[in-house]
């Protein structure tokens, strides 16, 4: 329920110290075991990255819902295990050949995390596939795999805004999620 | 029947599982009739698949080193197989090797003339494609 976001400067700082022992982490495991020469030298090779290939940053101005993290994670797991089944039975029916069509669905948060998780989560779960983004604007255009009907287009919009929506309640502030329901959901 | 036997039996079941959603995937690749429809075959059952795979293998080898390197390739898995997908499938649309017969709608054929400016890439050195759809606006391009 706190309002008021961390200064920015210093958020910089925060982000790259968070990186700096994810990567740590990622030493240790990638040799098999924690130990204090792991953890040194994981700090010497994640400051070196950090240092050598820097990344534009993050602005993350919203905060954790586990709650809602949770609703994210176990519908992603739902869609990922039944899309894929969808995707491998079109793959091995004989003489089927799937039509598909190239959609462009305009996202209702434009924030450079949200339009990247959402394009992330589209494109792991099958049947849709991210060929533009165009970032300005915040549009995604997906390809949809298997389109049999108009329906099934608006059908396809609906469940990437529902992805969207989910994203933001689960990691989105305050802010994106009054735009997620003032802003005007395109009429299909 | 112990816990061990029970642990072994869903990693079997995930281990097969797993491999025959790589099956399809592969026959997949093999019988799409686009580069577009192929990337949904190569990179989608695939994360499924590995996914069930690495499940498998921590059923069964159950030990901490090993479970640390399975977590590390199914998140590398997760976010890189989604950039390459679409990369690929960007660079297909850009340079026109899509088949435009088989798309019922392509809202971003009907977007881009506009901002075409903005992409220096070789849109000019395959015309042909493009200019089918949006072809009621010039005259025809053999004239």
């Amino acid at each position: 329920m706190t309002g008021a976001s961390s200064p920015r400067p210093a958020g910089r700082r925060r982000d790259q110290l968070i990186a700096l022992g994810w990567l740590v982490v990622v030493w240790n495991l990638l040799w098999g075991h924690f130990s204090p020469a792991n953890v040194l030298t994981g700090l010497l090779v994640g400051g070196a990255v950090l240092l050598f290939f820097p990344l534009p940053s993050v602005s993350f101005g919203g905060r954790l819902r586990p709650r809602a993290v949770l609703v994210l994670a176990g519908t992603f797991v739902t869609e990922l295990v039944s899309a894929s089944i969808h995707v491998a039975a079109i793959a091995v029916r004989p003489g089927f050949r799937p039509r598909g069509a190239i959609i462009g669905v305009p996202l209702r948060v434009r924030t450079d995390l949200n339009l990247a998780l959402t394009a992330e989560l589209i494109s792991l779960v099958p049947g849709t596939l991210i060929v533009e983004v165009d970032r300005e604007a915040g549009v995604l255009y997906v390809h949809v795999l298997d389109v049999r009907s108009p329906a099934d287009l608006t059908g396809s919009r609906d469940r990437i805004l529902a992805v969207e929506e989910r994203i933001v309640r689960a990691v989105g502030s305050e802010a994106e999620l009054r735009q997620l329901t003032t802003a005007p959901t395109e009429a299909p | 029947m112990s816990v061990g036997t029970v642990v072994d039996w869903l990693a079997a079941v995930a281990l097969v599982s797993g491999a025959l959603l790589s099956l399809a995937a592969g026959i997949g690749v093999l019988r799409f009739p686009d580069v577009l429809d192929r990337m949904h075959a190569a990179t989608k059952p695939q994360v499924l698949g590995v996914l069930l795979l690495l499940v498998g293998l921590a059923l069964r080898l159950r030990t901490a080193a090993d479970l640390g390197m399975i977590v590390l390739v199914g998140v590398f898995q997760l976010a890189t197989a989604p950039v390459a997908a679409q990369m690929i499938g960007r660079a297909a649309y850009r340079s026109g090797r899509v088949d435009r017969s088989l798309l019922d709608v392509d809202e971003l054929a009907e977007h881009r003339p506009e901002e075409g400016d903005s992409r220096p890439e070789r849109d000019g050195s395959r015309p042909e494609r493009g200019e089918q759809r949006r072809g009621g606006s010039r005259s025809g391009p053999g004239e």
